[in-house]
């Protein structure tokens, strides 16, 4: 069943969300060569908990760390260890939140040091592609609208968009009914209705979108070996349009 | 942190269970239980054994399903 949120709850997402979204805004000074995975997690602990928040991964369905950490051919759930950054890697960071009963979900790829154009246009391509998709996320659209907008923005740059991981609805749970794929027709799922809260986040691969899982039981990569971003906000239905409670974009 | 997929099968409904509950024998040879889905339920689409059927399954309980379509 799809949660509505009422407008203070919503507004109690929205400090989760902000912090998420201070967060990974911080992490642009942090991303370098030289930085460790590791490092840029222990960061990240650090200020959510300051800001009286907890990271919202770390035990969820026994995932190891607080945040995800995807560099390169690594396309989501990324674990932190103590892989160094090295200039020219691209990483998508991954971050859950949880305050005061709910929660929030965003993520975004930087790119360490000076990258290949390819790397670039891969991360600028999947920033738009979200942008595209939040824009279809207005009342009396469905859930297939924002899905088709965001697979027909990558697609037409010659980039796929990855099946196996879908964003979903979010709120007092980390993940929420609905789920909502990067890819498919328009016209089809739940139509969207004021209350409704969802983490949107495409996940753009720069060859095929098949991924496999490594042995750590978690890590996903492209199977062809090719670079995947990924970029993510929590958004809020309202009758005025779709509210970007995250704002990374 | 993104959600893995549903994974769609077909099966073909093996017994009747009370409450709209059902035993199907997936493709792959697994007997999982499923239930109805409402829309279904909506339209007065009546399962029996012997059908074939679209299953949703998710991937984090796979002996869990949800039959979304009956063929033909």
């Amino acid at each position: 069943m799809i949660i509505l949120k009422s407008p203070d709850e919503i507004e109690r997402m929205a400090k989760a969300c902000r912090i998420v979204a201070g967060t990974l805004r911080a992490l642009e000074g942090v991303v370098r060569p030289g930085v460790s995975t590791r490092e840029i997690e222990e960061f990240v602990e650090k200020m959510v908990v300051a800001k009286g928040a907890v990271p919202a991964f770390k035990g969820y369905r026994n995932y190891p760390s607080s945040i995800c950490t995807s560099v390169n051919d690594q396309v989501v759930h990324g674990i932190p260890s103590s892989l160094v950054l090295k200039e020219g890697d691209i990483i998508s960071i991954d971050l859950g939140v949880f305050l005061d009963g709910f929660y929030g979900d965003g993520a975004v790829t930087f790119p360490v040091g000076a990258i290949s154009p390819l790397a670039e246009r891969l991360i600028k391509v999947t920033k738009e592609s979200l942008t595209l998709g939040i824009e279809r996320a207005k009342l009396g659209n469905r859930i297939s609208d924002i899905s088709h907008a965001i697979q027909k923005h990558v697609e037409k740059h010659g980039f796929s968009v990855v099946r196996a991981f879908v964003g979903h609805g979010i709120g007092r749970l980390l993940h929420e009914e609905p789920q909502v794929p990067n890819f498919g027709d328009p016209g089809h799922g739940p139509r969207l209705k004021e209350g409704m809260t969802l983490a949107i986040e495409p996940m753009v691969n720069a060859g095929g979108y098949e991924i496999s899982i490594l042995e750590d039981g978690w890590t996903a990569v492209t199977a062809d070996g090719s670079l995947s971003a990924h970029s993510e906000d929590t958004i809020a239905i309202t009758r005025h349009g779709p509210r970007i409670l995250t704002k990374t974009v | 942190m993104p959600k893995e997929e549903n994974i769609e099968v077909q099966g073909t409904i093996v017994e009747t269970l009370p409450n709209a509950m059902f035993r199907v024998e997936l493709e792959n040879g697994k007997v999982i239980l499923a239930y109805v889905s409402g829309k279904m339920r909506m339209h007065f689409i009546k399962i029996l054994p012997g059908d074939k059927v679209s299953v949703e399954l998710s991937p984090y309980d796979l002996t869990k399903g949800r039959i979304t379509y009956r063929f033909k």
